[in-house]
């Protein structure tokens, strides 16, 4: 059995770096693999984590950022979150790696290695959001079950590669391509070889935008194996669930795609409002395309005193999915009065925007400040956790800090 | 004529030889108790109760984090092998709930029929962690005061 053999060798590298020896095929190994063959690793180390992320379950590994860290433009590796649904890979090869079309829709099935995907098409550098369509889920009530993410899975790294679009059109589809789905090779937690963990994908529409990338780079550097190494497909804008790591086939179906995590409740919202708790059949379900709009301040940390002055500049980064931002405003007053910030444009389509503001607080005191983005369709984030939906998915409620003016 | 002392380059080639041959015997002997079986448990079944530490301090179960209670053994038995105790513990459900999880669980993740411990389990899930209500928005909590100078 290849995965087997695999681990054999895996666990030979480990002890034989215990013994600072050094086997040639562990050089082959992407650094730190060795380690998830052991039991209880420690993901800061084995992801080199910034020490402030938040682990919120070792198995499968889902982590995440906490507003403070977010400040940077462009997310360094070590502060993005983690999000899986299945196990990391164990072995991958990436010179034998391919990428394969298939599916209803394509004329003949086509495959490429890495090689030729990177000779063979321009390749793109783009600044895109990702954010987990469960992003924010702890704030619900009654409570949505899963990972209770609170404000930290999302980022705007740096993605570099190839346009889907591109691949698509030298596979050659046909007319009737409706939706695209990713498939990986991402272990099943059940360790079931014949189950695939995920598998989602995008309508074709959103295959053929110029940002949609099949990325090999992630922030100048090969994409960490925990965030898709050796391939990732990037959707910026949709929920991240959609940016599938670790792809190996894109499916061209000739109806919506239909893999694990597609259907069912997972990644959709009630196609009608609802009230707290209420049943929603199945077939009532939608299924989620772009994020709504949301910011986040990232300066200072919540939790400041301010002892010589009454004067804080704030600074976060506001995004809106598949839509841009086009007014940042904050309150100290709970929403009786809101002032506009300064709000950059995004460096392209799909990237935070980046906003800051001076406060000057009238007196000492206890205050919040709230941010508040409103995009180019009009939509506002609200003060309150919006519509409570089955499973916890686009809570964008306005993010806030507490600050305290102690001025003696 | 008196015969040479081993020169100091030998012993140093003896030293080495006998030192990693020790390193060698005990690898072999570390692989023969941590090989490749005991790195990735099958997630196939439950793990069986005396693989699980029992270890509790303070009401907490050290290994995985759960809370001391009827039916905490049979929850880590049934419920860990494939996926961590923390996403059991982050989560506030009702018995119908729960018991939907289950089903979820048995329908696409391949988890077994439980049986009598199905009622054990969720017993154990609802007495220890309650769902609390939040509001619609919770004021905010665990702040962390520092002095902000610059």
């Amino acid at each position: 059995m290849k995965r087997r053999f695999f681990l054999k060798k895996a666990g030979y590298s480990s002890l034989a770096s215990i013994a600072g020896m050094h086997i040639v095929f562990a050089s082959n190994i992407p650094e730190g693999y060795e380690l998830l063959a052991l039991q209880d690793p420690d993901p800061f180390k084995l992801f080199k984590l910034d020490s402030s992320m938040v682990v919120l379950n070792s198995k499968p590994y889902n982590i995440e950022a906490q507003a403070h860290i977010l400040d940077d433009e462009i997310t360094p590796n070590s502060r993005m979150f983690i999000r899986n649904n299945g196990l990391i890979p164990e072995a991958v090869n990436e010179k034998d790696w391919t990428l394969t079309i298939d599916g209803e829709s394509v004329n003949k099935e086509k495959s490429y290695s890495l090689a030729e995907l990177k000779a063979n098409f321009k390749s793109y550098t783009y600044q895109l959001t990702l954010e987990c369509g469960g992003n924010g889920r702890s704030e619900f009530d009654p409570p949505a079950k899963g990972n209770q993410w609170t404000i930290g899975a999302v980022h705007c790294a740096n993605w570099t590669g190839v346009r889907l679009k591109d691949i698509l059109k030298d596979t050659g589809i046909k007319d009737d391509a409706v939706y695209i789905g990713y498939h990986a090779t991402d272990i099943h937690l059940s360790r079931d070889a014949s189950k695939e963990p995920i598998s989602r994908g995008v309508p074709i529409d959103k295959a053929n935008q110029d940002e949609t990338l099949i990325a090999y780079l992630m922030n100048g550097e090969p994409i960490p194996l925990v965030h898709g190494f050796p391939l990732r497909m990037i959707a910026g804008g949709y929920p991240a669930s959609a940016s599938g790591k670790w792809i190996n086939r894109i499916s061209v179906r000739n109806k919506e795609h239909d893999g694990p995590k597609m259907k069912g409740m997972s990644y959709r919202v009630p196609a009608y409002p609802v009230a707290p708790g209420q049943k929603v059949p199945e077939e009532d379900m939608k299924i989620i395309e772009s994020m709504p709009v949301k910011s986040l301040i990232t300066y200072p940390k919540s939790g400041a005193i301010l002892k010589k002055s009454k004067t804080l500049e704030v600074r976060g980064h506001a995004w809106a999915g598949e839509s841009e931002v086009v007014t940042m405003e904050y309150s100290i007053d709970f929403g009786s009065t809101w002032q506009p910030c300064q709000l950059k444009s995004p460096v392209n389509k799909f990237a935070w925007q980046h906003f800051s503001a001076t406060i000057t607080f009238p007196e000492s005191g206890y205050y919040e400040v709230w941010a508040k983005a409103t995009d180019s369709n009009g939509q506002q984030q609200p003060m309150l956790v919006p519509g409570w939906n089955p499973k916890g998915y686009l809570n964008n409620a306005c993010h806030r800090i507490a600050i305290k003016i102690d001025e003696t | 004529m008196k015969e040479k002392e081993p020169t100091y380059q030998k012993k140093k080639l003896w030293r080495y030889v006998i030192v990693s041959l020790l390193i060698v015997l005990f690898l072999w002997l570390f692989y023969k108790t941590y090989g490749t079986k005991k790195f990735v448990r099958e997630a196939d079944k439950p793990i069986e109760t005396a693989a699980i530490t029992t270890d509790i301090v303070n009401g907490i179960h050290v290994r995985t984090g759960l809370k001391e209670g009827e039916g905490l053994m049979t929850v880590i038995g049934h419920c860990t092998a494939c996926h961590s105790a923390q996403l059991i513990i982050q989560n506030r459900m009702n018995k119908e709930q729960w018991n939907a999880t289950i089903r979820w669980m048995q329908e696409t993740q391949n988890l077994w029929d439980l049986g009598d411990n199905q009622e054990v389990i969720v017993n154990y899930l609802v007495n220890n962690y309650p769902v609390v209500d939040k509001g619609r928005r919770e004021n905010l909590k665990n702040i962390e005061w520092y002095i902000l100078s610059d």
